[in-house]
């Protein structure tokens, strides 16, 4: 198939309603008679209820429902959590809290009123009473003892778990030299620039409920909030309309998004709860979260033995939808782009006071990778060799693939070896060396940080997925020519509406114009999975492929017949069938729909002629396949088809950044100077998406390794709590990226797509901490943890 | 206790009666219907809201819109003319400058502003006039590009 389309630097299909301020965001769809929520929520990290007065806020004017814990009861079941793993402890998570409050933000009363301003009122009219409890916010110290934080659990370990493969004792022994290092990966707020946000319909008369959500994964959400609140699933819709930003934060089911569909069911009216910034910071999970220590053993010529990572995983309170399971991605990616012939991770994780950590872009990954590339950049240090020696020392070769990590996976392709080249060279590594050596004698401090990641995307076989793993599409040709694309994928900016149309297109020889690309309703897309986990365009976008190759199957069928020729001396070519390949048809590149917008004579649909042609256009398959006057004997009506498509393996994708970076001596400030990053995701789809997705990557890895953190004080206060203290990056904070790429096709999909989602969040942190380290290596410094402030570095080159 | 504003917004006058405490963004958002302006953080933080009041970006979260009245307002909606997109839209749509696109309105807005006083700048200037916007998605390399391909489109030259 000839490419219009795929692989070009198309500009997105989205962006005209986005531009011009159009478009809709759950808080911009506006009901009649809509009723507002507000919630009160705990101020205490760790606290019993003793009272809640809510009768003054229930006589406030414009106040028309207060519920509490209480008014639940067991009316809604409980927040869901799919990370099943040995001998886990749940806790019992209800959408309010009803006894014990457990984190800061941990809702208590939802009050209903009529406009959002008397319900953030009345919300301030309400006392609760509170006696306060023994807080735990250092996960070190909640898995040694104390305080407990869900009585009955004994401790507040919710599980220990042991992972990898090798002889991991005789690797040690087997060792020339080990390092060991203590490693933070600190909390951070995904902050997606459109908070959390439900709106919620109740039909009484259809006892059908509707619920737009800025949500990641709209079915996953019908099936649980339905199991939740007890309507029937299929009485249940849920629709993403715009969503302004994910990053995993979105990748989940939350109290709020249950409760606000039940109050709708209880008062028949539509009710919206538009979550603020604060209460983003508070209650809507956190990611990352880890302590822990790093062992790697190696011999003399830095070739790696072994590698151990013990952990504390600080879980938060409460389990989201998928918080255990995170820190067990780190411990599949712990080999990194390495062979490593015996690998042991062994977590504990804890609760603690505080929000849930869960999904936030990388999820477990960026923890694993920024582990092994520290534990490489100090081999590298130990040895006195250059970092980039260490690493090619332990690449597995291009035809070693599938390669067999022993943390149990099999990576499905790779060169790592070809993109650190191309990245040293577009930096001129060398001279970027001997430019190092001379700003340092000079007294300038120069740091070169290099990063060789590899990631595991396209989530994923069912197998590996606590519910299903696949992604569907159904695409079909309308009667008149438009090509409809149905994707369960659940695209939130990463621009899929662009993507899959553009294959689309190709695939069916049609303008990308005439093909819409639709998702994010679970009234119109059957069923689907969501976007996350670097998945939408290998494993959804795959679905689309395939489909049209069923949908083309049937099309065959049918212009054989209506062409009075043998189907398989038909050729397919620019969107239409010819009997020879013809070059009229090469030519124009594209068919064009048989009843153009505004020319369709009124009711009856013109048939098709093709008496005495030698070719015929989809779209004039579609109308008869539609109009089914004259079909192949047995023929379905209709041009349409759906597939499920469920991947055999991950798909790994890998690259190579290197940082460069210049640190003031007087400030600690710390100035980029090069950015280069070469990346490989398989084959690209839209270079121009491709480039976003890694620069947006690329500069939250420069928030998690300079700017950002989630702070709790011993209290268990949220000190963090606005974006006056929570630093993401500005435009100003971010150097000028030098992008490149190999191509490495996956053999795990028919388009070879790997996912890119999530490169930049995982390949960027280490070069950028390695490059600061670098810098500091003058000073004797082998490690800092993030996120790495100026007045860290103030102190280490002041000495204090 | 309700008082009446009178406010000219994308060119069309609006007389409406209002609470003191209202803010701009809930009368052009939640009053006039305009969608197109987001609140994001409610404190001046991340840009989200910004509109051109009497030709300065403002953050409209954080005004009342008793504060605006008598005065002129354009939102994201009245950056299109006749069809015609802003240099700044184009710019955005050309490069990629957007991703989920909820900042977007806002820093479009910003960017016109920085463009109306200086209209050749840098890659530094572009960065220092948006420094009020956050944008999560795009890690601003191609926000920057979007702002640049507006100035030489302005200055009518081709791309």
């Amino acid at each position: 198939m000839a490419n219009k389309y795929v692989g070009q630097r198309v500009k997105r299909t989205e962006d005209p309603r986005l531009i011009k301020g159009l478009a809709h965001y759950v808080d911009d769809i506006g009901l009649p008679g809509t009723l507002h929520v507000a919630f009160v929520r705990s101020m205490y990290a760790h606290a019993k209820i003793t009272g809640i007065d809510t009768s003054v806020a229930l006589a406030t004017p414009g106040v028309v429902a207060i519920y509490t814990g209480a008014d639940i009861g067991d009316k809604i079941g409980p927040v869901p959590c799919a990370g099943a793993l040995p001998d886990l402890k749940v806790p019992d998570h209800r959408v309010l809290a009803k006894d014990k409050v457990y984190f800061m933000g941990h809702p208590i009363v939802a009050v209903v009123a009529t406009d959002r301003y008397v319900a953030r009122d009345a919300c301030e009219q309400i006392i609760v009473d509170y006696d306060e409890l023994p807080v735990v916010t250092d996960v070190e110290a909640a898995a040694a003892g104390g305080p407990v934080i869900h009585d009955g659990f004994g401790d507040n370990i919710a599980y220990r778990l042991t992972s990898g493969e090798g002889d991991i004792d005789a690797a040690f022994s087997a060792a020339d030299r080990t390092v060991k290092q203590r490693v933070l990966h600190q909390r951070l707020a995904p902050i997606a620039m459109e908070p959390r946000g439900v709106l919620a319909r109740y039909f009484p008369g259809e006892e059908e409920l509707t619920l737009w959500s800025s949500t990641q994964i709209p079915h996953l959400m019908r099936t649980q909030v339905a199991l939740m609140i007890g309507i029937p699933e299929n009485k249940l819709r849920v629709i993403t309309p715009e969503v302004g930003g994910g990053f995993g934060s979105k990748l989940n089911v939350y109290a709020e998004e249950a409760l606000l569909g039940w109050i709708s069911m209880q008062l028949g009216k539509p009710v919206k709860w538009i979550e603020t910034r604060r209460e983003n910071i508070q209650a809507t999970i956190h990611g990352r979260g880890q302590i822990g220590d790093v062992e790697i053993g190696f011999k003399n010529d830095g070739t790696i033995t072994g590698l151990r990572y013990s952990v504390f995983a600080d879980l938060g309170a409460y389990h989201q939808l998928l918080t255990p399971a995170i820190p067990t991605l780190t411990g599949l990616m712990l080999s990194g782009a390495y062979k490593i012939p015996a690998i042991q991770m062994n977590i504990t994780a804890c609760f603690t006071n505080k929000m849930a950590t869960d999904a936030y872009r990388g999820a477990g990954r960026p923890e694993a990778t920024y582990i092994v590339e520290r534990a490489l950049d100090l081999v590298a240090l130990d040895l006195g060799i250059d970092p980039t020696e260490v690493r090619r020392k332990n690449f597995p070769a291009s035809n070693e693939f599938p390669f067999h990590t022993a943390t149990g996976l099999d990576y499905d392709s790779g060169d790592y070896e070809g993109a650190l080249d191309k990245a040293q060279q577009i930096a001129g590594y060398a001279k970027l060396r001997e430019d190092q050596k001379k700003a340092r004698e000079e007294g300038r401090l120069i740091g070169i940080g290099v990063s060789t990641y590899v990631e595991i995307c396209a989530l994923g076989p069912s197998q590996a997925m606590p519910a299903g793993g696949w992604e569907s599409a159904t695409v079909r040709i309308e009667p008149t020519g438009k090509v409809t694309v149905l994707t369960g994928a659940s695209p939130h900016g990463q621009g899929q509406e662009t993507s899959f149309a553009q294959i689309a297109a190709d695939e069916l020889g049609v303008n990308i114009n005439d093909v819409t690309v639709i998702h994010g309703d679970t009234g119109v897309v059957q069923y689907g999975i969501g976007t996350f986990g670097s998945r939408a365009t290998a494993v959804g976008g795959t679905a689309v492929f395939v489909a049209i190759q069923k949908l083309k199957e049937k099309a065959d069928k049918i212009a054989a017949h209506m062409l009075q020729a043998d189907a398989t001396r038909l050729s397919f070519e620019g969107g239409k069938y010819s009997l020879q390949k013809t070059a009229a048809a090469a030519a124009t590149g594209v068919s064009e729909p048989v009843v153009p917008v505004g020319q369709a004579p009124a009711g009856a649909l013109p048939e098709p002629d093709v008496e005495g042609r030698s070719s015929v256009s989809i779209q004039e398959i579609a109308l008869a396949a539609h109009i089914a006057k004259d079909l192949p004997p047995d023929t379905e009506p209709g041009l349409s088809a759906t597939y499920f498509f469920e991947p055999k393996n991950f798909t790994f994708p890998f690259g190579t950044h290197i940082a460069v970076v210049e640190v003031d001596r007087e400030t600690g400030d710390i100035e980029f100077l090069r950015y280069v990053a070469v990346d490989d995701c398989g084959r690209v789809i839209n270079p121009l998406l491709v480039d976003g997705q890694v620069h947006g990557g690329i500069v939250q890895s420069i928030g998690q390794a300079l700017f950002e953190e989630v702070v709790y004080n011993e209290d268990g206060q949220l000190v963090t709590g606005t974006l006056m203290d929570y630093a993401v990056p500005r435009a100003s904070h971010v150097p000028n990226f030098e992008l490149d790429r190999t191509e490495t096709p996956t053999p795990v999909n028919p388009l070879g797509v790997k996912g890119v989602g999530e490169a930049g969040t995982i390949g960027a942190t280490p070069a950028i901490v390695g490059a600061v380290i670098d810098a500091l290596a003058p000073f004797g410094v082998k490690h800092l943890d993030m996120p790495i402030k100026p007045e860290n570095i103030w102190r280490v080159i002041k000495g204090h | 206790m309700k008082k009446t504003i009178n406010l000219n917004v994308n060119g069309v006058s609006h007389s409406d009666e209002v609470e003191p405490r209202m803010l701009l963004v809930h009368y052009l958002r939640d009053v006039l219907e305009l969608t197109g302006t987001h609140v994001g953080c409610e404190t001046s933080l991340c840009g989200a809201c910004t509109v051109m009041l009497d030709g300065q970006a403002v953050k409209s979260c954080t005004m009342f819109a008793v504060q605006a009245d008598g005065s002129s307002v354009t939102t994201i909606e009245g950056f299109a003319k006749n069809g015609e997109l802003h240099p700044v839209q184009e710019g955005f749509w050309e490069r990629h400058g957007l991703q989920c696109g909820y900042c977007t309105p806002g820093m479009i807005v910003a960017a016109a502003q920085l463009l109306d006083r200086n209209a050749n700048p840098s890659r530094e200037d572009i960065c220092h006039g948006l420094e009020g916007n956050l944008c999560r998605c795009t890690g601003y390399q191609h926000i920057i590009e979007a702002v640049e391909y507006a100035a030489k489109k302005a200055a009518g030259g081709s791309q």
